[in-house]
């Protein structure tokens, strides 16, 4: 498996600059996503990795070496796609072999079959081999496909949103797959999604772009925890992060139209007027808080609770544990976790470190 | 105010069953969501309440009346369907007072009720423009204020927010429940979303294979759910469930050296639920089980998930079951780690293999 690097890669569309200035290295054996929203680059990053589309500028390296003059099959990748492209009159397993068939990679027989076997049981898939492909399911030709990529041992494999075809029960079932699999293969992954579920689950890293550009490079924790801009913060999490103007008077923040009150952070002070952002789970409804709220609608998702609590004109969002009974209209009183509020600038940027 | 009954609806095409007999009663102001995976059978239902499709048998109640072979028009239902579809040569204003001058209403009466549901979906601002130089939130909105301001006697959606991105469903979501919640209206909802189900629905209908297989609250489904089918399709992941053998209290599972003592007052539910077969299968929520060093149960780490504000193990039992567990966020373990757990008591179910249904419990617990 290989380290990638990507330096400085820049490329235009008619009118629109597809990537700007796009860098990061990928680790050996790293699960790195791109995520963002359709029209963001993460595709055309990928088929530039892939040698599928070419930059105007900049460089993608593997194991410290230029690749961009090799085409796409003597950068030895392996892709996938979100449509499966497999042949349907072949069976299962031909469709796993034939990777292993060309004539450059010169396995015999025995080799392939074990390779074969090897990737269908990985995968879960060993009772459909015999199967012509035509005959299967949406989740089994994703899993074929997936095999097809894994059966060789590629320098890096390419993912362009694989699961999103699926239904929510098998997008779920696959996920888990991947990640093991890619874990105790240790192969160096490269995963596009817009989807922030996956991003989160899946990877050790992740990179958020937007109209072609990077705008964090961390762990889920980090993005999570830490989003760099309020873009980032609204992308991951759901129920999406309570998000509102405020003003700081003194030692006081006021978010505006509601009557939430805070005490402003200790050490670097926000400025006079900005903007908050409070994760669901950090409003917690308490008999003893320091809050008043009206209870105007829950949403009981089975694991958790989704509470929207009016104050003033605003209305926020609390995630509580189980389905509890809550009788709509209700005052309320809620408790705000301080340390874990979140401060940006007008202009999007986060605030504290 | 409206009652909407179904005795013995059911649909044929040809021999193929695309709905079976079926009985419900929706009741009036209820919000009653329809899930189902594709083609069980939830779309063929709503469509012969709406009367866009004949019942093969059985009758279709409105208000106490018997509206089964009445023409959708003189049911006075209104149907939301997927992709609105708005006039695009007209103001988003002229969208929504349309069904209303089509009904031949005062211009003093169509100005009142256009304006009060304008208010109610906070649409003042795009009154002028066209569907065309909306966004596609606010054309759903200006589709959504057309529907509402007919007054219908029952709303039928048909997967309103089927089309829209992930971000938007949400938001959307909670605004139609939010609308319900204020207007009360009886509003049938079909989805094959269980999220949208479960946040939504008053009552929720699970469908499959053209039956019902349970109706109930939010708390009843995912809680207790009638069969393993319903406890696999409602949660995200579903319900654990673990086959094993039942002999004197005690299920031993297959595959790890794991073996857990039933709480009391299963033990003679199960004698009866199992017919005396010893097959069984337990079930229990992630959120049910806790890691805990000295739990009597364990597995083996297969992967794990961090998702936003919680995480979620996922430990394999033995060669072919994962099972899940729902933790606070944590430092992730290697993969093949032995994790010890155990199960809230309270929230552990059991299931008979054979029938697929779920074993009651004698006595309350």
């Amino acid at each position: 498996m290989s380290h990638v690097e990507l330096r400085h890669l820049s490329k235009q569309f008619p009118g629109v600059t597809a990537l700007d200035d796009i860098s990061f290295d990928v680790k050996d054996g790293e699960f790195f996503v791109l995520l963002g929203p359709t029209g963001a680059g993460k595709t055309t990053t990928l088929r530039v990795i892939a040698g599928l589309e070419h930059q105007e500028s900049g460089s993608v390296l593997f194991d410290g070496e230029a690749v961009d003059n090799l085409t796409p099959s003597d950068r030895d990748i392996a892709l996938v796609f979100q449509q499966y492209s497999l042949y349907p009159t072949m069976s299962v397993y031909d469709n796993l072999a034939f990777p292993l068939r060309s004539p450059l990679r010169r396995k015999s027989a025995e080799e392939i079959r074990k390779k074969v076997e090897d990737t269908a049981e990985k995968l879960r898939i060993s009772h459909l081999l015999k199967r012509k492909t035509a005959h299967l399911s949406g989740g089994e030709m994703q899993r074929v496909s997936i095999g097809r990529a894994i059966v060789r041992s590629p320098r890096v494999f390419l993912m362009d949103e694989p699961l999103s075809n699926l239904d929510a029960k098998l997008r779920e079932a696959l996920r888990i797959e991947l990640q093991h699999l890619q874990k105790t293969q240790g192969s160096t992954t490269l995963f596009v999604t817009h989807d922030q579920i996956e991003a989160l689950t899946m990877a050790d890293r992740i990179a958020v772009l937007n109209e072609g550009r990077i705008i964090q490079i961390g762990t889920p924790e980090d993005i999570y925890d830490r989003p760099a801009t309020t873009f980032i913060a609204q992308l991951v999490g759901s129920p999406r992060i309570n998000l509102y103007n405020a003003r700081r008077e003194d030692d006081t923040i006021s978010i505006s139209d509601s009557d939430v009150h805070l005490p402003a952070p200790r050490g670097s002070k926000p400025p006079s007027e900005f903007l908050v952002g409070i994760r669901p789970e950090n409003v917690n409804p308490d008999p003893k808080g320091n809050f008043t709220g009206q209870l105007v609608l829950a949403e009981p998702l089975g694991v958790e609770t989704i509470l929207h609590i009016q104050s003033g004109q605003r209305t926020l969002l609390s995630l509580v544990p189980g389905i509890t009974s809550y009788h709509l209209g209700d005052v309320m009183k809620f408790n705000i976790a301080f340390e874990h509020i979140h401060y940006f600038g007008l202009n999007g940027d986060r605030l504290q470190s | 105010m409206s009652t909407i009954e179904l005795r013995q609806v059911e649909k044929k095409f040809g021999d193929l069953h695309a709905v079976k007999p079926l009985d419900l009663t929706i009741h009036d102001g209820e919000f009653i969501v329809l899930l189902g995976p594709s083609g069980c059978g939830k779309t063929t239902t709503l469509r012969m309440i709406s009367g866009l499709e004949a019942v093969s048998g059985g009758t279709i109640w409105l208000n106490g009346r018997n509206v089964t072979w009445l023409h959708p028009s003189e049911r006075d239902i209104a149907f939301v369907f997927q992709f609105y579809a708005l006039y695009p040569h007209l103001t988003a204003r002229k969208n929504i007072a349309f069904p209303l001058q089509a009904q031949g209403e005062s211009r003093e009466t169509v100005e009142k009720r256009v304006n009060e549901v304008v208010k109610l979906l906070r649409i003042e601002h795009v009154l002028n423009a066209h569907p065309g130089q909306l966004s596609g939130g606010d054309q759903q909105r200006v589709a959504l204020a057309r529907a509402l301001v007919r007054r219908p006697a029952a709303f039928l959606m048909d997967e309103p927010l089927g089309a829209l991105d992930a971000d938007f469903r949400e938001s959307m979501r909670s605004e139609i429940k939010r609308l319900h919640v204020l207007q009360h209206a009886t509003t049938v909802y079909v989805t094959h979303d269980q999220i949208e189900a479960m946040a939504m629905g008053d009552r929720i209908v699970v469908m499959s294979e053209a039956e019902i297989q349970q109706i109930g609250t939010p708390a009843e489904v995912y809680y207790d759910p009638s069969n393993m089918l319903v406890a696999r399709f409602i949660g995200s992941p579903g319900m654990n469930l673990i086959t094993g053998k039942y002999a004197d209290g005690v299920v031993q599972m297959a595959g790890l050296e794991n073996r857990y003592a039933v709480p009391q007052g299963w033990q003679s539910a199960l004698k009866k639920g199992l017919d005396g077969g010893s097959e069984i299968v337990m079930g229990f929520r992630p959120e049910a089980a806790q890691i805990n060093d000295r739990g009597k149960l364990v597995g083996k780490v297969y992967a794990s998930e961090m998702q936003g504000s919680s995480a979620v193990l996922h430990l394999t039992i033995n060669e072919n079951d994962i099972i899940h567990i729902r933790t606070h966020r944590l430092i992730p373990y290697p993969i093949d780690t032995l994790v010890h757990f155990d199960i809230n008591p309270q929230m552990i179910r059991f299931f008979n293999p054979k029938t697929e249904a779920a074993i009651k419990p004698e006595v309350t617990q």
